[in-house]
């Protein structure tokens, strides 16, 4: 009997200490756009990431983070399918994911499906992601792309005196998302968006689209990212444009202003606005951007860190802050860990952000200027600062659902 | 053309109208009714222009896939890698030297020897064995991206155009006229009437080579029956290894011009493989007319409907190759 309830305990301690081993670490797995259009993007991102864990640590208590990398190309189907893959192949514990509008749309379904596990928005703008039925398992530390363009219109009308504008953007949800939270601004004063040009993402030929810009208008506003930016300015340059220009949260960040080739001094002078801004003089800010700095070789990164790398640096922090809070408990379908994750404040970079009751981020918006730094690189300068943004972008919840989603042609250009 | 029009009356009839609305389309003052149906004229006219100009660069991409099939009965899916490596090289040079021109010659150089490599290495170890030769050129072009992505980063790269043909010029042609009478011309930029320009002349010094020339004599006759041509004591390896080093090289050229209005970046060699794909399915595989056509229409068709069916304008493409497919299988200037 002895011998036997010996044997038992010896046992049931193997399987423990089995257990414990096993629990040593917390797989978190992570997408970032690492082909197609969005590659710097992503790559960028990544930096963002590393940053984080250069900053934090991956420890948790007496646990260990481990992360696990999925590319994906910035469409929903790709997002989906390196998801799936961590999940059912890594056996991921908590993602963090994804980086591009549609992506995420998908990956908030998706993550319906799997209830057991949590889901970090990684750096995804569309407003639907987390306005329309939300997932109680997935949380997003970053504005979506309506957020983001909070101050632009007023600052086009009041101070730039544009009164007629026309736009062109990739025809997908996070810069239809974009285009909704000018268009609401910039009608809301008074002004008049006369064009909406979408086209589709991964364009390369631009020229006949830029002969096909207004010319009555007071400036041309592009919500264009990553190789397709680049392509128009240098099709815009060789076509000789003129116009003044406007930009939206991925045009007019480092992954542009910092491309190869001088198609991008077009940009100099353009008005923006973003989560971020590059010059920003606050001590959080520069302390980020000198780790970033420190964390690569110059050749390796951006002189500043993009929009993407900030964003992944705040969804890292998020996830890393709140596991501590819990002391790395996962039990009971990770319930611990969420109710901190919706808590949680975070004290980031580019400003305070908590989460609101749709577990979307409520933050602070910049409005920017492209300026020279007088050695030829671009950065964009604080123009305005704006605490405090939230997804209805201050409206009432009533009126703003009465708005309508985001798409081509919504919302209609009134006062509303 | 004439035996073309004898035995299709009709069809030729509508192809000389179509011929003729769209020359009155471009040489024409647009009457006001027209400018409120399908936008203004200068729009219309760049979107042409466009078109024409993006086929060139397609064509230069193209010819050599074609040619290498043409004559070798193998389809070189690693066609886009060879376009994205003579673009990094042409980078490479244009920002260490600042000569544009040079960095085509280096481009045309570089990929040619990865052609003969190629040929050499791969291609002749498993000669006729279609499905192989395939399966090897699609691994390889992975293989390829993954180097050039560890090489190059996913960094956008353009190549700069020299200052000489940066901006603007005015065509010939009035697109309207201002209420003081003044014509306004076409305003277009200089450097893509160069490419355009380099691409025609391409063409035709390769349609006079093929046709005209002893060694085209040879390529042509390879073409139609190469176990015949080896027996009469041709070299036909060494043909081989020069037809691929030429197609691969137009490919490293394509490359350069390609990074000059675009830009290069990974998955710049997928687009570029499936777009000569197109053109020579619509074309006809194996023809150079066929792949000059094949361009054209496939310029054409992403440049009008990125104006006038943005939403769409990446069905058209596929729509035509479809389209070709059903009614010609074979493409449109196939000989066979």
């Amino acid at each position: 009997m002895s011998k036997c309830s010996v044997g038992l305990l010896a046992l049931s301690s193997l399987f423990l200490s089995g257990a414990a081993i096993a629990q040593e670490k917390i797989k978190v797995g992570v997408t970032a756009t690492l082909e197609g259009t969005y590659t710097v993007l992503g790559e960028d991102g990544m930096r963002g990431h590393q940053t984080a864990l250069n900053v934090l640590g991956k420890k948790i208590g007496d646990k260990e983070l481990e992360f696990i990398v999925a590319s994906t190309d910035a469409t929903p189907d790709s997002a989906v399918r390196a998801v799936r893959k961590l999940i059912e192949q890594d056996k991921v514990q908590i993602l963090l994911s994804p980086l591009s509008g549609d992506e995420g749309i998908a990956v908030k379904n998706f993550a319906k499906t799997h209830p057991e596990l949590t889901f970090i928005n990684a750096a995804s703008g569309a407003q639907e992601t987390t306005y329309v039925d939300p997932a109680p398992n997935f949380f997003r530390y970053n504005m979506d792309g309506a957020q983001w363009q909070v101050g632009l219109g007023k600052y086009a009308y009041d101070e730039k005196k544009y009164r007629k504008i026309a736009t062109v953007g990739e025809d997908y949800s996070f810069i239809y998302t974009q285009v909704f939270g000018l268009v609401l601004e910039f009608c809301g004063m008074g002004g008049q968006v006369t064009n909406r040009q979408w086209v589709p993402l991964g364009t390369k030929d631009f020229a006949s689209v830029i002969a096909a810009l207004p010319d009555d208008v007071d400036a041309i506003y592009l919500g264009l990212g990553g190789a397709d930016a680049v392509n128009f300015l240098n099709q815009y340059q060789q076509a000789g444009g003129k116009a003044h220009l406007m930009g939206g949260s991925i045009m007019i960040d480092q992954t542009i202003l910092s491309s190869k080739g001088n198609a991008k001094n077009a940009l100099i002078g353009t008005i923006a606005a973003s989560g971020q801004a590059d010059t920003w003089e606050d001590p959080g800010w520069q302390k980020f951007v000198k780790a970033y700095q420190d964390a690569f070789p110059p050749n390796k990164r951006f002189p500043s860190p993009s929009l993407l790398a900030t964003n992944y640096y705040d969804s890292t922090m998020a996830l890393i802050l709140a596991l501590r809070q819990v002391n790395g408990d996962l039990s009971n379908n990770q319930a611990k860990f969420r109710e901190a994750l919706a808590k949680i404040e975070l004290d980031a970079p580019n400003g305070k952000i908590k989460l609101d009751s749709n577990r979307q981020a409520i933050g602070t918006n910049f409005v920017t200027e492209v300026v020279d730094d007088g050695k030829g690189a671009l950065f964009s300068k604080v123009v305005k600062v704006i605490p405090n943004v939230n997804q209805t972008l201050g409206y009432d919840p009533a009126v703003f659902s009465k708005i309508g989603l985001p798409s081509r042609s919504v919302p209609e250009c009134k006062k509303y | 053309m004439s035996r073309f029009v004898e035995r299709h009356p009709a069809w030729a009839l509508i192809a000389i109208i179509a011929i003729a609305i769209l020359l009155w389309l471009i040489f024409a003052v647009w009457p006001p009714g027209l400018e409120e149906a399908i936008g203004r004229k200068r729009v219309f006219l760049n979107a042409v222009f466009n078109g024409i100009t993006l086929g060139g660069l397609y064509f230069l991409v193209a010819s050599g896939f074609t040619l290498i099939f043409g004559l070798m009965r193998n389809v070189n899916l690693a066609h886009g890698s060879l376009y994205l490596f003579g673009g990094y090289v042409g980078y490479a040079i244009s920002a260490s030297t600042g000569s544009w021109i040079l960095s085509f010659i280096v481009a045309f150089i570089l990929t040619a020897l990865v052609g003969v490599l190629l040929q050499v290495i791969v291609f002749r170890r498993m000669e006729g064995q279609d499905l192989r030769q395939t399966m090897v050129t699609i691994g390889l072009s992975i293989v390829f991206a993954d180097l050039m992505l560890w090489a190059c980063g996913g960094d956008f790269y353009q190549i700069q155009t020299p200052s000489w043909l940066i901006g603007p010029i005015d065509l010939p042609l009035i697109t309207a006229v201002k209420s003081s009478g003044e014509p306004v011309y076409l305003r277009y930029p200089l450097v893509r009437l160069v490419i355009l320009a380099a691409s025609v002349v391409i063409g035709i010094a390769m349609w006079l080579a093929l046709n005209r020339t002893r060694i085209g004599m040879i390529i042509r006759a390879g073409v139609d029956d190469r176990d015949i041509l080896a027996a009469t004591g041709v070299r036909i390896q060494l043909v081989f290894v020069l037809v691929f080093a030429f197609g691969a090289g137009l490919a490293g050229i394509a490359g350069v011009v390609g990074g000059t209005f675009q830009s290069l970046s990974p998955g710049e060699d997928i687009r570029f493989l499936l777009a000569s794909l197109v053109v020579v399915i619509v074309g006809g595989m194996g023809s150079i007319p066929g792949a000059a056509l094949g361009a054209l229409i496939i310029g054409l068709a992403e440049q009008l409907g990125s104006v006038y069916i943005p939403t769409y304008a990446i069905v058209v493409t596929f729509l035509i190759m479809v389209l070709v497919l059903t009614i010609r299988p074979q493409g449109l200037l196939a000989r066979r």
